[in-house]
């Protein structure tokens, strides 16, 4: 039942985060609901690695039953890339709050139409040096 | 000696190099490291190339430890011939990248992120661990969304966050597969999980396993339902990354799916049941008309080479989804010899918006009179996309016919030729403004590329005539991959 349990618990993870990401319009929701995806993935790898009973994974004559270690270690690094990954997420949504003063994605795309005027501060930020007579440059 | 270690070097070079770009913390440094450090793995790869097609498989244990502990580097004549891409294909960028570059703080890591890119491809192409493929998958993902978002315009952000998200959940897709597969097996390398799949008697976990993977390699190779990230991200990448994205990132997501269809599933006789390879097939007839169509439309240069890229994959995938040597030597060849032409495409849209600032094709009229050579390398690589002969496009279409004809699928042969004649509409109209046209204001202010644009670019588009005429060299190479990759699935 507990292992049922825990099965239903990551698979709602899994959902609720993937629903977040896909419903939501506001960038940083978005990334919300991705995170809350990708821990569910954690989940999903370490709880099949642990032995009822067993100890962690220490090298001793005194204990037999341990859990199995290396999904900790998978998960470890699959963190690390959770975390560049928000954190790149960010980055970007300030660049964007910067470029457009919105972060809901309804507003920036009501921004971009084709003959949309590029705003001043992104110019700055992103025109090419070599760009001298693109329309970037222009309005740098 | 050294030969021993060059699956490890071949990583070690652009990684070691970002890091050194990253420090120099000087635009032409950088840039001089990256030439290096992608000159090395050219070399590495060629290297490798010749070693497997000398030795046969090579597999490498990093820091000497056996799979199951350790993780494995298995180099066959599938990632050879990948390898061997990468590498060319890197190295004839970082020549490009010289000039087309962004404001001086942000070269260095420009490079850096340029490298750490070509790392984190070489490492999902070289490498037997499914879980390290992952772990390269987002380092090659994590900088191309660096990279993307360094693109001039403030769409690119946005396009950079959009790939992001769903680049993400493609990978996160992948690591629930991979998950899966090994609660099945216990292992992750990808050799020991092919022995112990023979032993599983309830297929059911692996066919959820196969869904997730397939889906989520789907979307970082820009399968046609999952492909809406792509156009925004090419078109609004600086250019030299454009390139670099165009002719690597999703060919790699390629052979992976190549990879797991073949080696891994194919090893396993109930999951060949699923019929994977029909629904294969129909989405790449629909990426092969529906984007095309789409590209007629576009009015920006590098948005109607995206949405070519879409159709171009669809008939890659369609190779390996008729799965017979001739089919997957023609999908394989047509990954190669795509890769040579976009990036010659997109060296060639560079350095017309180096000069003119734009890359709008009604503002372009009449470059060819001023920039012929760049002009031209455009005109060859939208023939080698038509596939007309002469041109390596016409040797993989060909060779995908005559696949299909072998799979009793002669509808479908007809429907290559018919979905190539829509190429000839978006080819035919920037051959159109560009050449016959009178020059606008923007072509008689322009002038040609400099040398260092120009040398790339023509490598490629001479590289394309001449496997369109001689096409042994890649023929060969990929119909030893195909049978490698077919060998196995017996």
């Amino acid at each position: 039942m507990i292992a049922h349990f825990s099965q239903i618990a990551t698979v709602f993870l899994m959902v609720a985060g993937l629903y977040v990401v896909i419903a939501r319009g506001n960038l940083i929701k978005k990334l919300i609901g991705l995170s809350l995806f990708q821990t569910s993935v954690y989940l999903l790898y370490i709880l099949p690695g642990k032995v009822l009973g067993g100890t962690a994974p220490i090298l001793d004559a005194g204990y037999s039953v341990y859990a199995n270690p290396l999904p900790h270690v998978l998960i470890l690094t699959a963190i690390v890339v959770g975390i560049a990954t928000l954190a790149l997420g960010l980055t970007l949504v300030v660049r964007i709050k910067e470029a457009y003063g919105t972060i809901e994605e309804d507003e920036i795309f009501a921004k971009d139409g084709p003959r949309a005027k590029v705003d001043p501060k992104v110019s700055k930020a992103s025109v090419s040096p070599l760009n001298k007579t693109g329309r970037g440059g222009k309005s740098a | 000696m050294i030969a021993t270690h060059l699956p490890v070097l071949l990583i070690l070079a652009p990684l070691l190099g970002a890091v050194l770009a990253a420090l120099s913390r000087n635009g032409f440094a950088a840039w001089l490291i990256a030439l290096v450090a992608s000159a090395l793995t050219a070399t590495f790869s060629l290297a490798l190339l010749w070693r497997v097609q000398a030795e046969g498989v090579i597999s490498y244990r990093l820091g000497g430890w056996a799979p199951e502990l350790g993780i494995e580097y298995r180099i066959d004549a599938v990632n050879a011939f990948i390898v061997v891409l990468i590498g060319i294909v890197a190295f004839l960028t970082m020549i490009f990248a010289r000039r087309s570059v962004l404001a001086p703080e942000r070269i260095a890591w420009f490079y850096t992120m340029m490298l750490l890119c070509v790392a984190g491809l070489l490492g999902i192409s070289v490498t037997g661990d499914a879980f390290n493929a992952f772990v390269f998958l987002e380092i090659s993902s994590l900088s191309t969304y660096t990279l993307i978002a360094l693109g001039r315009d403030r769409r690119a952000l946005v396009a950079a966050y959009q790939y992001l998200i769903v680049g993400t959940i493609g990978a996160t897709f992948y690591v629930i597969g991979v998950g899966l597969l090994y609660l099945i097996t216990g292992t992750l390398n990808l050799g020991l999980i092919v022995e112990r799949l023979g032993a599983i008697e309830s297929s059911r976990a692996l066919i959820v396993a196969e869904a997730f993977i397939v889906v989520g390699i789907g979307l970082k190779l820009a399968l046609f339902p999952l492909h809406a990230w792509l156009p925004n991200a090419y078109a609004y990448a600086p250019s030299s990354a454009a390139v670099l994205l165009a002719s690597t990132a999703t060919k790699v997501a390629i052979y992976l799916l190549a990879r797991f269809l073949f080696t891994v599933f194919g090893g396993h006789v109930d999951v060949g049941q699923v019929p994977l390879g029909s629904i294969l097939i129909g989405l790449s007839l629909a990426a092969m008309f529906i984007p095309s169509a789409a590209a007629v439309f576009q009015n920006d240069i590098k948005r109607v080479l995206a949405f070519s890229s879409l159709g171009q994959i669809g008939y890659i995938t369609l190779g390996l989804a008729l799965a017979n040597p001739t089919g997957l030597t023609g999908g394989l060849l047509h990954l190669f010899n795509h890769a040579l032409m976009k990036g010659a495409a997109f060296m060639a849209i560079g350095a017309i918006v180096l000069r003119t600032g734009t890359a709008k094709l009604d503002e372009l009229s009449g470059i060819g009179r001023t920039m012929p050579w760049t002009a031209g390398a455009l005109t060859v690589a939208g023939l080698a996309l038509i596939g007309v002969p002469g041109t390596s496009g016409f040797v993989s279409k060909y060779y995908l016919i005559l696949g299909s004809m072998e799979a009793g699928l002669g509808w479908l042969a007809i429907l290559i030729v018919a979905s190539s004649l829509i190429a000839v509409l978006y080819v035919g109209r920037i051959v159109e403004v560009i050449w016959f046209r009178e020059p606008a204001l923007a072509a008689r202010e322009a002038s040609e590329a400099p040398g260092e644009l120009l040398l790339p670019m023509l490598i490629l588009a001479g590289v394309t005539i001449y496997f369109g005429l001689d096409a042994e060299w890649p023929a060969g190479l990929a119909s030893a991959a195909a049978q490698a990759l077919l060998g196995v699935a017996r």
